[in-house]
């Protein structure tokens, strides 16, 4: 067990370090760097609870999709980093405020909440030799809620057919190399012998 | 109960196999032949999901758990849904060559956005039920937007985009909040669950419905509509109007009635402010209108309003009342908005009412037939517009809602002012432009659809017992 809790500190240190990192490196590029490690250090505590599902899609859903994109929107928008970075203290305040609103939150959640907890019949999980997390969600994802499965499916589809539709543009007078005609060129037909008289264009 | 039975759902399986099908017939053709091949089939396979769903071939019950119900009621709507989008798929043939647009996507997703529909009056839990409207609901964006050269098309998908997607918030929210209160997805669970006493379940349903009057455009929820219909191409308007508004209509009854039953008196109140503003907002704001289609987005706000009246209601009558006047409304909106895409000029399609001007003595034949479409829109006996309020208003009255009952005649009358005013300037104006001839195909549509509207009143009672037997389901 020591080795876990040595474990948890490191990660939970690296990810709130990393957090505030995000907050204060004064190069986006480096900001979202930092939010990729943050991301990599939450997946390992994932990892420590037992939850490998939830950490394998954190790292491919948050790092390969969300964080890869943010990359490129700030590596291409051209802007001006010092001007960003010169009113960090002007926000102060207003991030302050809302970091203690979320705080007493918290805090009252923590404090008071006193709902019982509904025993909810786990039959799946009972025992824990048997499947891993990603087995037991496979075990009912592609079976008992099938209906859900495919109808996210088919969402997916249309939003994909939506973002072609709207994004791709056949232009006919675009001009695009035809690779049948290059090779079928000959000298005959390309090269034309005109005679030209002294002081006249063609 | 446990087991999946796919048979319920065969429709919908159906149209999802073909519409993947004819998506990668549309890849592999080119052009305007990918379009006319995919539109054809598209519209035999719609053809054929009617047969199955109106012959009574596909059994009645649960499937995939009690994920999705199938029942008369959702029968009635999905008929109902599919005859719709039948109907604009043989129009947009004719539009989409007008103003060359012919992309056959434009197919696949309204196909798909129809098994949404289709799942979305037949879904039974929360689950289903937000993912079918999602399904729904994202294609439409993209319909809305599918001109991505006119600056309006694109500035309505992005305003229909992001009101949509906060709606969607609100809704899940909402659900959440439901679920988390009653401690089931399913409906059947979720009404033996329910305490009244317990106002978290309260305000998931005030945000659910937030979020349900946004897809049917009920006032204070209706921002994005005119601007939305105005900036589509018209046949998508016209789907616009009627399929979605028609699924989830049929969605909120079957929640609020079979899922959250002991709740009535709360849920009721709601929906009658809902159903007054919609009314009110709608007759008002029409009258001020040039732009025909900004008209009809402000007269399918307030028939909104009327269809909530039948929900509110809460009983079988009401029910039923609605069933009816989803009917008269679809036959009642599809004739007006074929009408407005018949008529054009050299390809310039009608946009503004004063185009109108004189249209009785140019062409006396769609003069009629438009006076008749406005004069069933505003209620006016015996055309089949009037006995749809006639019924919505009779079931508010004998369930002594007196006052929505009264609102309901008031914005009728308010709203018969904008109905007659387009006749006025058909009839008595000078007449300003010469349309083409309409097509074959387009003239059928209208005459037949306005035939079943002047002649309604012979025999109600064909389209009543439909809706009997599709309400009296919902309260087993």
């Amino acid at each position: 067990m020591l080795i876990m809790s040595i474990l948890f500190y490191l990660f939970s240190f690296i990810m709130i370090g990393s957090a505030f990192m995000v907050v204060l490196s004064r190069n986006p590029v480096h900001s979202v760097l930092f939010l990729i490690l943050c991301f990599f250090n939450s997946a390992g505590i994932f990892l420590i609870l037992g939850a490998e599902f939830l950490a394998f899609i954190l790292v491919i859903v948050y790092v390969g999709a969300v964080a890869v994109l943010f990359l490129f929107v700030v590596m291409m928008l051209d802007v001006e980093f010092k001007s960003l970075t010169s009113s960090i203290i002007s926000y102060l305040p207003v991030g302050m405020t809302i970091g203690f609103i979320i705080l007493s939150e918290l805090m009252l959640v923590l404090f008071t909440w006193k709902r019982e907890y509904v025993k909810i019949d786990l039959d799946i999980m009972e025992d824990q030799n048997l499947y891993t997390n990603t087995e037991a969600l496979g075990l009912v994802l592609y079976t008992d809620n099938i209906l859900y499965f495919q109808l996210a499916g088919l969402i997916l589809l249309a939003s994909m057919i939506g973002a072609i539709v709207l994004t791709v543009n056949h232009r006919p007078s675009a001009k695009r190399q035809s690779i049948e005609s290059q090779v079928n060129r000959d000298s005959k037909n390309s090269i034309e012998n005109i005679n030209i008289k002294p002081g006249s264009g063609i | 109960m446990n087991s999946i039975l796919f048979l319920p759902i065969l429709p919908e399986i159906f149209l999802t196999i073909i519409s993947m099908f004819l998506l990668i017939l549309g890849v592999f053709n080119k052009g305007e032949n990918a379009y006319t091949l995919v539109s054809n089939l598209s519209i035999i396979s719609l053809l054929i999901t009617l047969f199955f769903v109106i012959s009574g071939m596909i059994p009645q019950g649960l499937s995939f758990g009690s994920s999705l119900i199938s029942d008369d009621f959702s029968i009635f709507l999905k008929a109902l849904i599919l005859t719709a989008s039948i109907a604009i798929l043989i129009v947009s043939n004719i539009y989409l060559k007008d103003i060359r647009l012919l992309k056959f996507e434009y197919i696949i997703l309204i196909l798909i956005s129809v098994i949404g529909m289709m799942i979305m009056v037949s879904s039974n839990d929360l689950i289903t039920l937000y993912l079918s409207i999602e399904l729904q609901s994202l294609p439409l964006y993209v319909l809305a937007s599918i001109r991505n050269k006119s600056l309006k098309s694109t500035e309505s998908g992005l305003k229909y985009f992001v009101l949509g997607a906060l709606s969607s918030c609100i809704l899940l929210y909402g659900l959440s909040l439901i679920y988390g209160y009653t401690g089931s997805i399913y409906y059947s669970d979720m009404a033996a669950n329910i305490q009244v006493s317990d106002i978290g379940v309260l305000v998931g349903l005030a945000f659910a419905l937030a979020g349900f009057a946004f897809k049917i455009s009920a006032v204070p929820f209706h921002m994005w509509t005119p601007d939305v219909y105005e900036g589509s191409p018209t046949t998508i308007t016209a789907f616009f109007a009627i399929a979605p508004k028609i699924a989830a209509l049929g969605l909120i009854a079957r929640i609020l009635i079979t899922g959250l039953p002991s709740l009535i008196e709360d849920w009721r109140s709601i929906l009658i402010l809902l159903s007054i503003f919609s009314m009110l907002l709608g007759a008002f704001s029409a009258i001020g209108q040039s732009n025909i289609k900004r008209l009809l987005a402000y007269s399918s706000i307030s028939h909104m309003g009327f269809a909530l009246m039948g929900i509110a209601n809460g009983s079988i009558e009401g029910i039923r009342s609605l069933c009816l006047y989803l009917l008269i409304y679809l036959v009642m909106s599809l004739a007006i908005f074929i009408s407005i895409i018949a008529l054009k000029k050299e390809n310039e399609h009608v946009e503004e009412i004063n185009q109108l001007s004189g249209l009785s003595k140019t062409n006396p034949i769609m003069a009629i037939i438009l006076s008749i479409l406005l004069f069933s829109l505003a209620g006016i006996p015996p055309l089949a517009g009037f006995f749809a309020k006639f019924y919505v208003l009779y079931a508010a009255i004998n369930a002594e809602l007196y006052y929505l009952a009264i609102f309901g005649v008031v914005s009728s009358v308010i709203s018969a002012f904008y109905y007659l005013r387009i006749i006025k300037i058909m009839y008595f104006d000078d007449s300003s432009i010469t349309f083409d001839p309409i097509s074959k195909r387009l003239k059928l549509l209208i005459y037949t659809l306005s035939a079943i509207t002047l002649l309604f009143f012979i025999k109600p009672s064909l389209f009543l017992n439909m809706a009997d037997i599709a309400a009296s389901s919902l309260f087993i």
